[in-house]
Order: structure tokens, then C-alpha cells, then sequence
């Protein structure tokens, strides 16, 4: 695989920042009531990420390394800067929808993990694509969240409301036909990928068809049911955020697990941000290294 | 090998007892609030506890399969679960939202967490909450073709004592959830589980009594024997202290945790229901003493008989 696609395949699926690295879920957890607010908290760290990864490549050789971090700091802050007040003039409804959380990007661990791990070590366009590809892992990451919660919560998907759809109905509360059949014909067709895993195994493809699947078949029935559906602001406040959290790190693990089980090894999730293993999330996984390293 | 020469390692369990019978025991006790939910509100009360049942069952049942793992319907206890929450609801709620309730509680607060015996909330209560924060509007909307209208609770709450008839309270035909209503009817279901040993009082008793001292405390109205009966009466108090609170998974093994356990949830039900923004508080009370069930039992451990007390070593 050529060496930039594969920083992009890393970013988006291998070490994906949302559902793999764990990491930066302050804005994961709090911004995502809707996938338009998923997508531009996202695209902004994704920004500001391709460039601090640029700059902090371009000036690898220059930062002496008892202040890196303060001197990554400078550019972050420098360039988050830039984007809010850009956000501000240009996006100024997104801007107030995610309010404190584009200054918080100055401190966003995928940002300061990414530069300690790979732009301080690495030339300029890898770095660049590093930043690429983690970025839009994070923002498919914070969208996929955000469209659950506002669909189930909503009853919206991109502020275009489910029960709206035109077409007959029928019913005294006016159910939706088309609804009705998106529906079926959805769980219809998750019950023949079932019986299809149950039969061969489960691979990764059928997995995501399955989850994708699930979630047309829920927008059917919240379409189906029309004006008599209530939406659920517990997915709108944070408790909804665990919960489809939860699910969908779930659902990476069970791919990930597939694709392992194909034959594709999947590193095991490095980055490691300040060398303290003591105090580092991903600890466990590095032991191995880390009992290396000491003996040497 | 015949059971005669079977030897196994103590202890040698005697007792008949089993899930499935306790199970049955406790839906047994549930049936006179059960009938009198479907009297009080009509049919479609009928409808929603088969539907919360059914949901209850077929989630159990389609999650074993899915997983690989022997099936526990015959246990009961997702048919006791099913039937809690359909009392735990109002009987104008949609359809589709008990079914989705039914689902929480058995998928999300039973099943992901291991099962029967590994869960930390009581499945019933974790749905109820879910759905009185996701349905805030369905869940509190008590109006339906026999009764308009606030619940007692709310009422005393809003226009004062004298808005509320006792009688009607303790016989049960006022408005609320499908089961919660009459006082007597849960009473004898009590009665059935206490007489059969099911249940001891000690977890009930400590609840009733610490929210009745909290409410002659704080409640405002001294010792007006009219309100604390309005209060013990109203709301989801006697169904929550005698079939929720002492769910056996989620309550303290211990005999004095046990009593720590029934004061937590009769203070915080005070506190929800006289300084909380809601009229009802005894299922968030009992949903956050469940949370302080393990750490009660890591400090109320019995002493083994013959073991000195570490400070007392060597006298």
C-alpha cells in the first residue's frame, strides 16, 4: 500500500482517534446532539490538525526538545485562533452551536498526541496525511454519533425531519406507507445478513451492511410512525451520548476483530503521547514494549 | 448414579427453592395490583402488560440466541421485570414506547451486564427512568378515559391536602400508573410475600419508616397524620418498598445493609418529592441506592463467628 493511503486507511479505520485511540472525547461527548454539529466540530479539528501537523513537521529540526510542547502549543493556539475567528465571520450559527469547544481544540489530545507521535518524527507530506487521516476518522467519528442521536432524538437526520416524508398514509394519526416499507424491506434484509453471518462467519463488510441496515431500518420506523413519533431527548442530553458511544466502539471492535480474524493483523494502537506509562490510557497495550525498553 | 450415593462437597442444598419459584411467587403477588390496574383503567392497561411482557421475554430470548448462550426465559424473571414495568407505566403511553422500554431494561440493564444476578440496577427501574427521560411528555401524562387530571401526588403538591380523597387513594381509583394506585391491593401482594418468605421487612420497614420520619420532619405539616397517609399512600411508595427495593440482585445480602439500603432510598425519596422539581421521586431514589448497594455491603460484612475484631488483638 502506498505510504500515504496508508496513513489515511490508519487514521480512518486502524487507529480511528473516536473509536479505537479513545482520544479528545470531551468534544465527542459534548458537541455531537446533531450530526451538523458532529461534522463541523470535525472538519475543524481536521483543519487545524493537517496544518499544526504541517508546521510542527516543517519545524522538527528547530524546536529544542525541552520546550516541544510548549512550542506546540503556540502553533495550535495560533491556528485554532485563526479558525474560530474565520468560523465566527463565515458559519456563524455553527459557530455558536459549538461555542467553547473550537477554543478547546488548542488542547485536543488527537492534536498534541498526533504531533508527539508522528509530526515530530516524520517529513512533511506523511505528516500531512497523518493529519488527513485522522481528522476525518474524528469526523466520521463525531458524525456517525451525532446523525444516531439526532435521528433517535429528533427525529432528524441533517435538520431534514424523518417524519415529513411525502407519500399516502394511512391511519387516523396519518402513518407513512413509504415509511412503512422502508421498514420492512430493511429488516427483511438484516434478517437474510444474519442467517448469512450465522451460516459463513461474520466479515467485516457484512458487519457494517448489518449496522447500516439497522439504522435505515429504525429511520423507516420513526418515518412510518410520522406525527405519532416522540422523540428521545435522553439521546440529546448526555446519557445518549454514552449510549450510542458504547454501541458504536462496540461494533468497531467487532469489526476489528473480523478483520483480524481474515488474516489482516491490526497494530496494536501506538501513539504514545508523553512517554509516562504510568499514567497513559493506553498502557496496557504497550507492555510488551515498555518491559523492552527496560531491559535495554 | 442414583441420587441416593450422590456425594458432593458441602453445602448440601435441602431447600426446594428455585428462581422459577420465587419468580412465580412474586408474580403471584403482583396479580392483585395487576387485576386491579386493569379495573381501575380498562383494556388497554391489559394491552400494555402483555405488550411490556412480551417485549421483556422476546428480548431475553432473541439476545441468548444472538450470543450463544442458554436460554433463561423459563427463569421468569423477564416476565417479572416486564410485568413491573408495565405497572410502573401510564396507561396513555404509545405502544411502541413500553416495547422499547421492555427492551432497555432486559437488553441493556439485564443482559449486556451479564444476566440475571450480574445486574447493578433493577431492569424495571433502569427502563422506567430511560423512558421518563426520553418520553418526559408520554410518561407524565396521567389523563386518560377514566381519569383527568393530575395525580394525587401532584396535586397535593400544587393545591394542598385538601384536593386529594384518602379513600379514593387507599382503594386506588384515582389517576397514576397502571399499578401503583391502590394501596390495598399491593398490600395483600406484600402480605403473600412476607407470609411465603420471600421478602423480609426489613428493607421495606426501613424504608417507610425513615421517609415517614423524613417527610413529619421536613414535609411542613408537623404531625398531621392526614398528609404522611397522603404521602405513604401516593405515588409509587408501596409498590417501589415492597416489590423494587427488595429485589434480591440489587438490594444488600447483609441484615444491616440491608437497613442502611431501605434509610438510603427513604431519605432520597423525601428529598426528590419535597425539594425536587418533580411530585414523584421513588424510582430515581431507588435507581441511586442500587448505585450505593456495594459499597453498603463492603462495610457492613458480618463478623465470622470466633474471629476477634482487629482491634481487639491480644488483650
Amino acid at each position: 500500500m502506498n505510504k500515504y493511503v496508508e496513513r489515511l486507511y490508519n487514521g480512518i479505520i486502524k487507529e480511528n482517534p473516536t473509536f479505537v485511540l479513545m482520544l479528545g472525547m470531551c468534544p465527542t461527548l459534548a458537541v455531537t446532539s446533531s450530526a451538523i454539529n458532529g461534522l463541523g466540530m470535525g472538519l475543524s479539528t481536521t483543519v487545524v490538525l493537517i496544518l499544526s501537523n504541517m508546521i510542527i513537521s516543517a519545524f522538527r529540526k528547530v524546536i529544542p526538545n525541552g520546550v516541544r510542547m510548549p512550542a506546540y502549543i503556540v502553533i495550535v493556539a495560533s491556528l485554532v485562533t485563526i479558525v474560530q475567528f474565520m468560523m465566527a465571520a463565515y458559519l456563524p450559527s455553527l459557530s455558536a452551536a459549538l461555542g467553547v469547544y473550537i477554543p478547546l481544540i488548542v488542547v485536543n489530545c488527537i492534536i498534541l498526541g498526533r504531533a508527539e507521535s508522528y509530526a515530530s518524527k516524520n517529513d512533511v507530506v506523511s505528516s500531512a496525511f497523518d493529519g488527513i487521516g485522522m481528522g476525518l476518522g474524528f469526523t466520521l467519528g463525531l458524525t456517525m454519533i451525532g446523525l444516531i442521536r439526532e435521528i433517535l432524538g429528533a427525529g432528524t437526520a441533517f435538520n431534514v425531519a424523518l417524519s415529513e416524508l411525502p407519500g399516502p398514509t394511512f391511519g387516523a394519526s396519518g402513518l407513512s406507507v413509504i415509511g412503512l416499507v422502508i421498514a420492512v424491506v430493511a429488516i427483511v434484509l438484516l434478517v437474510l445478513v444474519a442467517l448469512q453471518i450465522k451460516k459463513k462467519g461474520g466479515n467485516p463488510l457484512t458487519t457494517l451492511g448489518a449496522v447500516a441496515l439497522g439504522i435505515v431500518a429504525v429511520v423507516g420506523f420513526i418515518a412510518f410512525l410520522g406525527k405519532a413519533f416522540t422523540s428521545m431527548t435522553i439521546f440529546i442530553m448526555a446519557p445518549g451520548a454514552f449510549l450510542v458511544l458504547a454501541f458504536l466502539v462496540a461494533m468497531m471492535n467487532i469489526i476489528r476483530d473480523q478483520m483480524e480474524h481474515k488474516g489482516t493483523p491490526l497494530a496494536k494502537p501506538s501513539g504514545c503521547i508523553s512517554g509516562d506509562c504510568a499514567s497513559c490510557s493506553m498502557h496496557g497495550n504497550c507492555a510488551d514494549e515498555a518491559a523492552k525498553s527496560e531491559n535495554q | 448414579m442414583s441420587d441416593l450415593y450422590h456425594v458432593s462437597s458441602a453445602p448440601h442444598v435441602r431447600q426446594k427453592d428455585s428462581t422459577s419459584k420465587i419468580m412465580l411467587l412474586v408474580i403471584l403477588a403482583l396479580l392483585p395490583a395487576t387485576a386491579f390496574g386493569i379495573y381501575n383503567f380498562g383494556a388497554r392497561a391489559l394491552l400494555l402488560i402483555l405488550l411490556t411482557v412480551g417485549s421483556c421475554v422476546l428480548s431475553e430470548f432473541v439476545f441468548n440466541v444472538i450470543v450463544h448462550k442458554k436460554n433463561t426465559i423459563d427463569d421468569l424473571s423477564a416476565v417479572v421485570t416486564g410485568l413491573l414495568l408495565a405497572l410502573n407505566l401510564p396507561v396513555s403511553l404509545p405502544w411502541w414506547e413500553a416495547v422499547l422500554g421492555g427492551a432497555f431494561a432486559i437488553i441493556i440493564v439485564k443482559m449486556l451486564f451479564g444476566g440475571l444476578g450480574q445486574n447493578f440496577m433493577n431492569p424495571a427501574l433502569g427502563a422506567r427512568c430511560f423512558l421518563l427521560i426520553a418520553f418526559a411528555a408520554d410518561m407524565t401524562n396521567f389523563n386518560c378515559d377514566a381519569y383527568t387530571g393530575a395525580t394525587p401526588l401532584a396535586l397535593i403538591r400544587n393545591e394542598g391536602l385538601a384536593a386529594v380523597d384518602l379513600k379514593a387513594m387507599l382503594y386506588g381509583t384515582t389517576a397514576g400508573t397502571i399499578g401503583e394506585t391502590s394501596v390495598i391491593a399491593i398490600l395483600i401482594g406484600a402480605i403473600i410475600l412476607i407470609m411465603t418468605g420471600v421478602i423480609d421487612m426489613k428493607i421495606p420497614g426501613a424504608y417507610l419508616g425513615s421517609f415517614a420520619l423524613f417527610i413529619l420532619i421536613f414535609g411542613g405539616h408537623g404531625f398531621d397524620g392526614a398528609y404522611l397517609t397522603a404521602q405513604l399512600c401516593g405515588g409509587g411508595l408501596m409498590l417501589g418498598a415492597f416489590f423494587m427495593a427488595t429485589d434480591y440482585v440489587t438490594s444488600p445480602i447483609t441484615p444491616s445493609g440491608k437497613i442502611i439500603f431501605g434509610i438510603c432510598c427513604g431519605i432520597l425519596t423525601g428529598l426528590f418529592r419535597l425539594f425536587g422539581a418533580n411530585a414523584e421521586g421513588v424510582s430515581f431514589a431507588i435507581i441511586l441506592s442500587n448505585l450505593l448497594v456495594p459499597i453498603i455491603e463492603k462495610f457492613t460484612v458480618p463478623m465470622a463467628f470466633g474471629v476477634k475484631k482487629e482491634g481487639k488483638k491480644n488483650e
